[in-house]
C-alpha cells in the first residue's frame, strides 16, 4: 500500500470515530412476499465518505438507494438514518430527512412545467416552508454545474448530460449531508461523466458524504485516484465491500 | 383530522410557488367554478323558499286568527230577527271588539272567484255573515259557540282553528323542504369538489412524488390544492349567489303590490343569508378538498 493510499485509509477510520454514523443498516433485508432481493445487510455509512454502489444490472443497487432515501423500508432488520431508526420515523420524520439528502436519478425527475432554475430552487422552497431558509446561491450553483445560459429552458429541453446537471444541482442546492446519486452517469458520454465526477469530488471534499450506484468501473478508478473512495458491491443480494481489485 | 395552528394563516397569506408547481389541470378548474356557481344559486333559491315560506305562514296565520265569521241560516223570514238577536249576543260577549253584517257586495265579491261576476244574490238562498274583531283579550271561542247555540239557532261560529294547523304543517314542510335542499347542495357540492380534488391529485401524481422525494411534507403538498379549490368554489359560489339574488330582486320589484312573489326572496337582515353562501362553500371546499388530499396522500405513501 502507497503512503496516499495509506493516508486516505487513515482520514477514513478518523471520519468513522469522529462521526459514528450518517445511515447505518443493521441486518437489512428487502424483499417481495417470499423473495428477498437484498439480505441482511449491515453497513456504517460515516460522514464524509465517498462510497460506490456496483452489481451486476437486476442486482438491486436502486432498491439499495430507495431504502436509503426512505422510499422503501427493511422487511426484516432496521436501517437508520441521522440517528433516526426507519421502524420509528413518522412521515413527516421521512419528509425531514430526506431535505438532508440529495437524490440525483439515472432518470432526473423534474416537474416539468417549471423552468430549470425553479426545478433547482425547489429544495429551497420546500424547505422555506417548512423551517428557516437556507441562503439560496443558486446562481454561483448554476455557473458551477454550467447552466447559466439554459437557467430559463425547460427540463423536456435539456440533453442528458444537461439534466443530469440540473439534477446535480438541485440535490446539493440546500448542502445536504447525503448525497446520492442512483448512476447519473448512465446515459452521458464519458466527458460528461468525468465532469460529474469532478463536480462530486469537489463536494465530497467539502465534507459531503456521496453515496454513488454505478457500473462504470473507469469511474471508480478515476475517482480513487482523487479521493479516498469505499466500494461496495451487491452480488446475489448480499453487500459486501469490494477490495482491492477495483 | 387535525388542522395545524398556522394552517389558516398560511392558506389566508397563500403561496405563489407552491401554486405553481402544483399544476391546474385541463377542464377541472372551470368545472368547479361552474359547478359552485350553480350550487351557489341554488343555495340562494333554497334560503328563500325556507324564509318566504315561514313568513307568509305567518301572515296567514296572523290573518286568520285576527277574525272570526258567523254565518246564519235561516228561513228568508227569519234571517233578519237571527240576525239581530246574534248581534245582540256579540255586543254582550267580552273579548270582542266589533261585530259588523257582511253587506251583499262584500258576499258578492267572496263568492265572484268560484260563481264568476255578475252574480244576482237576491235569487240565491245565501246564508248572513257577520265579521267579529276579537279585543285584546280575545273572546271566548267556546263559550260564545255555547251561547249561540242557545239563543241564534242556526249559527255557526268559525274562528279559523282548523285552517290554521293544516296551514303550519304545510309551512313547516316547506321549510323543512328548503333546509333539506340546502343540506342536499352542500353534500353534493362536497362530494363534487372531493371528485376535483381526487381527480386533480391523481393526474399531478408525478409531481407529488419529486415534491416527496424532495423533503415535501403532506401538509405542503395539501395545502396548494386545499387554497385552490376553496377559492374556486368560494369564488365560483359568489358568482351563483349574486346572481340568484339579482333575479330575486328583479322578480320582487316586478311583482310589486301582487299577492304571488310579493313575499318571495330577502328582506331586511335575510339580505344577510346570500352573502354566507360563498362562505359556507369555501368550507366545504376547504374541508372537502382537505380531506381527499390527505386520503389520495395516504394512498401514494
Amino acid at each position: 500500500m502507497c503512503a496516499c493510499a495509506r493516508a486516505k485509509k487513515h482520514q477514513l477510520e478518523r471520519e468513522e470515530k469522529l462521526n459514528p454514523e450518517i445511515l447505518a443498516l443493521e441486518d437489512a433485508s428487502y424483499g417481495y412476499g417470499d423473495t428477498a432481493l437484498l439480505s441482511e445487510m449491515s453497513l456504517n455509512i460515516a460522514p464524509g465518505g465517498f462510497y460506490f454502489l456496483t452489481g451486476p444490472s437486476g442486482s438491486g443497487k436502486t432498491t439499495f438507494l430507495k431504502l436509503c432515501y426512505l422510499d422503501l423500508a427493511p422487511t426484516s432488520g432496521d436501517l437508520r438514518l441521522f440517528g433516526l431508526s426507519r421502524t420509528q420515523m413518522h412521515r413527516d420524520d421521512v419528509a425531514r430527512s430526506r431535505r438532508r439528502i440529495g437524490i440525483i436519478h439515472q432518470d432526473c425527475r423534474f416537474v416539468d412545467h417549471l423552468s430549470i432554475r425553479e426545478n433547482i430552487r425547489l429544495p429551497v422552497h420546500l424547505s422555506a416552508s417548512g423551517q428557516a431558509a437556507r441562503p439560496d446561491n443558486l446562481s454561483e450553483l448554476l455557473r458551477w454545474v454550467g447552466l447559466e445560459d439554459r437557467q430559463d429552458a425547460f427540463p423536456p429541453e435539456l440533453s442528458g448530460g444537461e439534466r443530469q446537471r440540473a439534477a446535480l444541482a438541485r440535490a446539493v442546492i440546500m448542502s445536504p449531508d447525503l448525497i446520492l446519486a442512483d448512476e447519473p452517469t448512465g446515459n452521458v458520454d464519458w466527458e460528461m461523466s468525468e465532469r460529474l465526477l469532478s463536480l462530486l469530488v469537489a463536494l465530497n471534499k467539502q465534507g459531503k458524504t456521496v453515496v454513488m450506484a454505478t457500473h462504470d468501473l473507469p469511474l471508480i478508478r478515476s475517482a480513487k485516484a482523487r479521493v479516498a473512495v469505499r466500494v461496495l458491491r451487491l452480488r446475489a443480494g448480499h453487500l459486501r465491500e469490494a477490495g482491492a481489485e477495483l | 383530522m387535525r388542522i395545524e395552528g398556522n394552517a389558516l394563516t398560511a392558506f389566508l397569506i397563500g403561496d405563489k410557488q407552491a401554486e405553481r408547481i402544483v399544476p391546474a389541470t385541463g377542464l377541472i378548474p372551470w368545472l368547479t367554478v361552474f359547478v359552485a356557481g350553480v350550487m351557489g344559486f341554488l343555495a340562494v333559491f333554497a334560503m328563500a323558499l325556507a324564509l318566504s315560506s315561514g313568513r307568509v305562514s305567518e301572515r296567514w296565520l296572523t290573518d286568520l286568527s285576527r277574525g272570526a265569521t258567523l254565518r246564519i241560516s235561516a228561513p228568508a223570514g227569519q234571517l233578519d230577527a237571527r240576525t239581530e238577536a246574534a248581534l245582540q249576543v256579540l255586543r254582550t260577549t267580552p273579548g270582542v271588539a266589533s261585530a259588523r253584517v257582511l253587506s251583499d257586495s262584500e258576499q258578492v265579491a267572496l263568492l265572484e272567484p268560484w260563481l264568476g261576476t255578475g252574480l244576482v244574490v237576491d235569487t240565491l238562498p245565501l246564508p248572513r255573515l257577520l265579521d267579529i274583531q276579537p279585543g285584546d283579550p280575545a273572546f271566548d271561542a267556546e263559550g260564545l259557540r255555547l251561547r249561540l247555540a242557545g239563543e241564534v239557532p242556526g249559527a255557526v261560529l268559525d274562528d279559523h282553528s282548523r285552517w290554521q294547523e293544516p296551514l303550519a304543517r304545510a309551512a313547516g314542510r316547506i321549510q323543512w323542504v328548503g333546509a333539506m335542499t340546502l343540506l342536499m347542495i352542500v353534500g353534493a357540492m362536497g362530494a363534487l369538489v372531493t371528485l376535483a380534488a381526487t381527480s386533480a391529485l391523481a393526474t399531478g401524481h408525478q409531481v407529488i412524488l419529486v415534491l416527496r422525494l424532495l423533503g415535501a411534507r403532506d401538509v405542503y403538498i395539501a395545502r396548494a390544492f386545499v387554497r385552490r379549490f376553496t377559492l374556486r368554489a368560494a369564488f365560483g359560489a359568489t358568482a351563483g349567489a349574486a346572481l340568484a339574488a339579482s333575479a330575486l330582486a328583479l322578480i320582487q320589484r316586478a311583482d310589486q303590490g301582487g299577492i304571488i312573489f310579493a313575499d318571495f326572496g330577502f328582506f331586511g337582515i335575510e339580505w344577510f343569508g346570500p352573502l354566507a353562501v360563498p362562505i359556507l362553500a369555501g368550507a366545504v371546499a376547504f374541508w372537502a378538498t382537505r380531506r381527499a388530499a390527505f386520503a389520495q396522500l395516504r394512498k401514494l405513501a
